[in-house]
C-alpha cells in the first residue's frame, strides 16, 4: 500500500534507488550571474533579519525573565521617550536605503535583455509548455513524463519514490547552450502560467495576449528542473520544466538532429500510413496532449472533461470528430490545428476512434488533414 | 448571560432582551450582534479549518491519495475565502460591536438597525458560497484571488461566488460606516480622539480602509461577471482588454484587505500588553500615527504582489521602495510593545501569553515580508511555499492569535465568569507549538522550490510536508479545546469581578462596568478626565 510509506520520510530517503534530489533548506545559488546576485541579496536581507531578530527576541526574553511580578518588581510608569522613538524610526530607514541600492542594481540587470544571442519563445498551455527556437525554426511541446503521469493518478498505488524525478520530468526537455545570452519571450495560450526554473534565478508569468521576457546565461552544463508557479487549473501541479544545458557544440549537434527528425516527419505527411503506425503514433500523441483532461483511458472526468471512450463524437462521423480536434470547443477544449502536425492529428484522431473499445474501424491520413 | 444583567439597570428592565430565537433575529443591541458575529466566525473558522485539513491530508506525502486535483483547488480557494471573509473579519467586527461602545462610553452603536442588517447578510452569503460545492463543475477553484482568464472557466458556481462577494462587501461596508459614525459621534464627554483606546483607533482606520477598497473589489468581480456573460472584454486581450488589469484592481483591494485583517489585531494586543505589564502603553501617539501610516501606505504598494507579471522596471522599483517603507511604522509598533513590557511587572495569564506570542511570531512574518519586498529576491520567492509560510505567520499567529488573546481577555467581561485558566494555558501551548510545526518548515519548502497551490509534489519535499501536516492536525484539533473553554465559561465558573484583571480599571472604561455589563450600558455617559 502506498499510504504512509514515506513516513518517517528521512529513513526512506536512504533506500531510494531512483534519481531524486535531497531536501534542502536554502535558496539555490543557481547557475547564472542573475541567480547568484539574487542569492546574495537573499542572504544579505536574511542576515539583517537575523540581527534584528536577535535584538527583538533578546529584549522580549530578557523582559519576560526579569520583569515579572512574581519576582516582586515594582512596575515603572514611563510611557514615552522621544529620543528613543526617533532612533527606532531612523535606523530602520537607513538600513532600508542600504538594501534598496543593491536591489535596484540587480533589478535593472534582470530587466536588461539587450544583446541576446538567441531567443526562445515559451508559451504556457493547460497543462504543458511549448518551446519555439525562433532562430532555428524548432517548435515542440513539453509535457509531464509518462511515468510520473501514471504514478500521480488518484489511487495509482505507484510509489512516487520509485519514479525517476517524480513530477519534475518531461517527455521533451528544453535544450539550451551554455555561455550564451538567451532571451526568453513568454506568452500564454489559455490562462496565465508562470515559468520558473530556480537555477536561472527568476520566474516570469506567461500572459495570454501579452509578451513578457527575461534572460539567462547558463554557466554550467547540467539538468535544471522547475515548475509552473501560477495556478492554472486542475493540473497546475503537473506541468514541470526541464532545461538541459549543453556546450555549444553539443547543442548544435542536438539542433541538427531535431531538424533531421522534423524533415523525416515532414516526409510522412505525403505517405500513406498503416493502421498500426497511426495507432502507435496516436497513442504517443494522445498521452502527451489529451490525457491530462480526457484521461489515459479516455474516460474523462464527469462534470469537467467529457469522455472520449464511447462518446458520440469519437464514434460518430469522422468530419465532426476532426472538427472538434482541429478547431476546439468552448469553453475549454483548445484548437489543435496549429499546435499538432498533420501526422500527429491524423494519428490521434484515428487512435481515439479505435482505442478503448471505440471500434469504429476507420482511419484518416495526414494528406487528408493537410488538405483542410 | 443577560438575564441577571437587567437587574443592574432598573430604569430599563422593560427594554431587556426578547426571549427565544427571535431575540437574535430582531436584535439591534450591540452586545447581541457582537455575540452573533463571533459565534458565526467561530463556526466559519472550524469549516475553513476542516478544508485546510483536507489540503494537509493530501499533502502529507507525495502521490495523490485522497482527492482529485480539481477538488484540491476548490479547497484552497474556499479555505482562503472562508477564513478571510468568514472567520477573521466577522470576529473582529464582533469584537468591535461588543467593545467599541463600551470602551468609548456610548450606550450602543450609532446605527443599530443597520448593524442588524450587516450581520444578517453574512449567514446568507456563506450558505450561498457553501452551496457552490454541490453545483455542476464544483466550487470556484481559481484561488481566492479569482484571476482571469482562469476564473472564467468556473462552472455554474461562478455567478454565485461573485454575488457572495457582493453580499459580504455590502455587509463589511455597512459595519465600517457604523463604526466610524459611532466613534466620531458617540464618545463620552472628555473622551477626545487622542484618548481613544488603541483597539478603537485601529478599528477606525480599518473601517476607512474597508470603505475605500470593498467597492473596488466589488467592481472588479462585476467586470469578471460581464466578461463571462455579457461579452465585455475588460480582461480579455483578444477584445482589447488586459488580464493583468484585474490583478491591479484586485490587489488595490487585496493589500489594504490584508491590513484590514491585521490592524485590529494591533489594537487588541495594545490593550492587553499594558494591562499585564501593569504599565501604560508606551508611545500612545506614535502607535496611532504608525497605524495611520500603515493604513495610508497600504494603498500605494499593491503591485508588490505582481513582481512577476512583467511590469516596466520603473514600476518594479517604485513598488519595491514603497513596500520597504512599511517596515518602518511596523517596526515602531513592535518596539513600542517591547518598551511597554520593559520594566513592567509582568504576569502571564492566557491573554498575555497569546499577546507575547503574537508580537514574536508576527515579527517573524514581518521579517519574511521584508525579504519579499526586495523585488529581485521575490522573483524567486513569489508563488512558492515561502509566501504561504509568510502570510500564514501574519494571519494565524498574527490575526488569529490576537483574536484568541482578545477572547480570553474579554471573555470574563462578556460572560461574567472566569474561563478555566489551566485549560487556557494548555490551549495556548498546543496552539503555539503546532502553529510553528505547521508553518515553519514551509519556509524551507518554498526556498527549495516548491510552488504553492499544488496537490502533489516531488519527493525531495516530502519531509517538511509531513511535518507541516502533522502540525496542522494538532493545531486543528486543539481548537476544539478553545470552543470547549468558551462554552464552559458561558455556562458557569468563578464569578468575574468588574475589574477582572488586577489594576485593569486604569486600562479602559470596559473594566468599570459590571461583568457581564447590563444589556444597555452607559445609559448615562461617564466622564473621562
Amino acid at each position: 500500500m502506498s499510504k504512509f510509506k514515506l513516513w518517517p520520510a528521512g529513513l526512506g530517503l536512504a533506500f531510494w534507488g531512483e534519481a531524486q534530489a535531497d531536501y534542502t533548506l536554502n535558496l539555490t545559488e543557481g547557475v547564472t550571474e542573475l541567480s547568484r546576485d539574487v542569492h546574495d541579496l537573499h542572504m544579505i536581507i536574511f542576515w539583517i533579519c537575523v540581527a534584528i531578530g536577535v535584538l527583538v527576541y533578546g529584549l522580549i526574553i530578557y523582559s519576560i525573565a526579569n520583569h515579572r511580578k512574581s519576582r516582586g518588581v515594582i512596575p515603572a510608569d514611563f510611557h514615552e521617550n522621544t529620543k528613543l522613538e526617533v532612533l527606532w524610526t531612523v535606523i530602520p530607514f537607513i538600513i532600508l536605503i542600504g538594501m534598496a541600492i543593491p536591489a535596484t542594481r540587480v533589478m535593472l540587470k534582470i530587466y536588461d535583455t539587450s544583446g541576446a544571442e538567441m531567443t526562445v519563445k515559451v508559451t504556457g498551455y493547460q497543462w504543458k509548455w511549448r518551446y519555439e527556437y525562433l532562430d532555428e525554426g524548432l517548435d515542440f511541446f513539453s509535457t509531464l513524463d509518462a511515468d510520473s503521469n501514471r504514478a500521480r493518478q488518484l489511487g495509482s498505488n505507484i510509489n512516487p519514490a520509485s519514479v525517476d524525478n517524480y513530477l519534475l520530468n518531461v517527455d521533451k526537455p528544453l535544450v539550451l547552450p551554455t555561455h550564451k545570452k538567451i532571451r526568453f519571450v513568454f506568452t500564454g495560450a489559455d490562462v496565465i502560467h508562470s515559468w520558473w526554473v530556480p537555477a536561472l534565478g527568476w520566474k516570469k508569468d506567461t500572459i495570454p495576449g501579452f509578451i513578457t521576457d527575461g534572460w539567462a546565461k547558463i554557466e554550467k552544463e547540467g539538468t535544471y528542473r522547475g515548475q509552473c508557479t501560477e495556478l492554472c487549473g486542475r493540473d497546475h501541479g503537473f506541468m514541470p520544466i526541464v532545461v538541459i544545458a549543453k556546450t555549444d557544440a553539443e547543442y548544435r549537434a542536438w539542433v541538427a538532429e531535431q531538424k533531421a527528425a522534423k524533415d523525416s516527419a515532414k516526409a510522412d505527411e505525403g505517405r500513406q500510413l498503416s493502421m498500426n503506425e497511426l495507432m502507435t503514433k496516436g497513442k504517443e500523441t494522445y498521452d502527451s496532449n489529451c490525457a491530462a483532461c480526457h484521461q489515459a483511458g479516455g474516460e474523462g472526468i464527469p462534470g469537467m472533461f467529457p469522455a472520449i471512450k464511447h462518446s458520440p463524437v469519437a464514434t460518430g462521423p469522422m468530419a465532426q470528430h476532426l472538427d472538434v480536434v482541429l478547431n476546439g470547443k468552448a469553453p475549454m477544449m483548445p484548437a489543435f490545428k496549429e499546435t499538432l502536425s498533420p501526422v500527429e492529428l491524423a494519428a490521434v484522431v484515428t487512435y481515439q476512434r479505435n482505442a478503448w473499445g471505440n471500434n469504429v474501424g476507420d482511419m484518416i491520413q495526414p494528406s487528408a488533414i493537410k488538405a483542410k | 448571560m443577560s438575564a441577571d444583567a437587567a437587574t443592574h439597570d432598573d430604569h430599563h428592565d422593560d427594554h431587556g432582551p426578547a426571549k427565544g430565537f427571535m431575540r437574535w433575529v430582531y436584535t439591534t443591541n450591540h452586545k447581541d450582534i457582537g455575540t452573533l458575529y463571533m459565534i458565526t466566525s467561530l463556526i466559519m473558522f472550524m469549516i475553513g479549518g476542516a478544508m485546510a485539513l483536507v489540503i494537509r491530508l493530501e499533502l502529507f506525502e507525495p502521490g495523490m491519495q485522497f482527492v482529485d486535483p480539481g477538488f484540491f483547488n476548490q479547497m484552497t480557494t474556499l479555505h482562503a475565502l472562508i477564513m478571510v471573509f468568514g472567520a477573521v473579519m466577522p470576529a473582529f467586527a464582533g469584537m468591535a460591536n461588543w467593545m467599541i461602545p463600551i470602551m468609548i462610553g456610548a450606550p450602543d452603536m450609532a446605527l443599530p438597525r443597520l448593524n442588524n442588517w450587516s450581520f444578517w447578510l453574512l449567514p446568507f452569503g456563506f450558505v450561498m458560497l457553501a452551496s457552490t460545492l454541490f453545483m455542476d463543475g464544483g466550487a470556484p477553484a481559481a484561488g481566492w484571488t479569482l484571476y482571469p482568464p482562469l476564473v472564467l472557466q468556473t462552472g455554474n458556481s461562478f455567478p454565485f461566488t461573485i454575488f457572495t462577494i457582493h453580499i459580504l462587501g455590502i455587509s463589511s461596508i455597512m459595519a465600517a460606516i457604523n463604526i466610524i459614525t459611532t466613534v466620531l459621534n458617540m464618545r463620552a464627554p472628555g473622551m477626545t480622539m487622542m484618548k481613544l483606546p488603541l483597539f478603537v483607533w485601529t478599528w477606525v482606520i480599518t473601517a476607512f480602509l474597508l470603505i475605500a477598497v470593498m467597492p473596488v473589489f466589488a467592481g472588479a468581480v462585476t467586470m469578471l461577471l460581464t466578461d463571462k456573460y455579457f461579452g465585455t472584454s475588460f480582461f480579455n486581450a483578444a477584445g482589447g482588454g488586459d488580464p493583468v488589469l484585474y490583478q491591479h484592481l484586485f490587489w488595490f483591494f487585496g493589500h489594504p484587505e490584508v491590513y484590514i485583517l491585521i490592524l485590529p489585531s494591533f489594537g487588541v494586543v495594545s490593550q492587553i500588553i499594558p494591562t499585564f505589564s501593569r504599565k501604560p502603553l508606551f508611545g500612545y501617539s506614535s502607535m496611532v500615527y504608525a497605524t495611520a501610516s500603515i493604513g495610508l501606505l497600504s494603498f500605494i504598494v499593491w503591485a508588490h504582489h505582481q513582481y512577476t507579471v512583467g511590469m516596466p522596471v520603473a514600476g518594479e522599483l517604485y513598488f519595491t521602495y514603497a513596500t520597504m517603507l512599511i517596515a518602518v511604522p511596523t517596526g515602531v509598533k513592535v518596539f513600542n510593545w517591547i518598551a511597554t513590557m520593559w520594566r513592567g511587572a509582568l504576569t502571564f495569564e492566557t491573554p498575555m501569553l497569546f499577546a507575547i506570542a503574537f508580537v514574536m511570531l508576527f515579527t517573524m512574518g514581518g521579517f519574511t515580508g521584508l525579504m519579499m519586498s526586495i523585488s529581485p529576491a521575490d522573483l524567486q520567492y513569489h508563488d512558492t511555499y515561502f509566501i504561504v509560510a509568510h502570510f500564514h505567520y501574519v494571519l494565524v499567529p498574527g490575526s488569529v492569535f490576537a483574536l484568541m488573546a482578545g477572547t480570553y481577555y474579554w471573555l470574563p467581561k462578556w460572560t461574567g465568569h472566569m474561563y478555566d485558566e489551566r485549560l487556557g494555558k494548555l490551549h495556548f501551548w498546543l496552539t503555539t507549538i503546532s502553529v510553528n510545526v505547521t508553518f515553519f518548515p514551509q519556509h524551507f519548502l518554498g526556498l527549495a522550490g516548491m510552488p504553492r497551490r499544488i496537490p502533489d509534489y516531488a519527493v525531495q519535499f516530502a519531509e517538511f510536508n509531513a511535518w507541516s501536516s502533522v502540525g496542522a492536525f494538532v493545531f486543528g484539533f486543539s481548537q476544539l479545546l478553545f470552543v470547549y473553554i468558551i462554552i464552559k465559561a458561558i455556562r458557569g465558573g468563578q464569578k468575574a469581578t468588574d475589574e477582572v484583571w488586577e489594576g485593569a480599571s486604569e486600562h479602559g472604561l470596559e473594566w468599570q462596568l459590571p461583568s457581564p455589563p447590563p444589556y444597555h450600558s452607559w445609559i448615562t455617559a461617564p466622564f473621562v478626565k
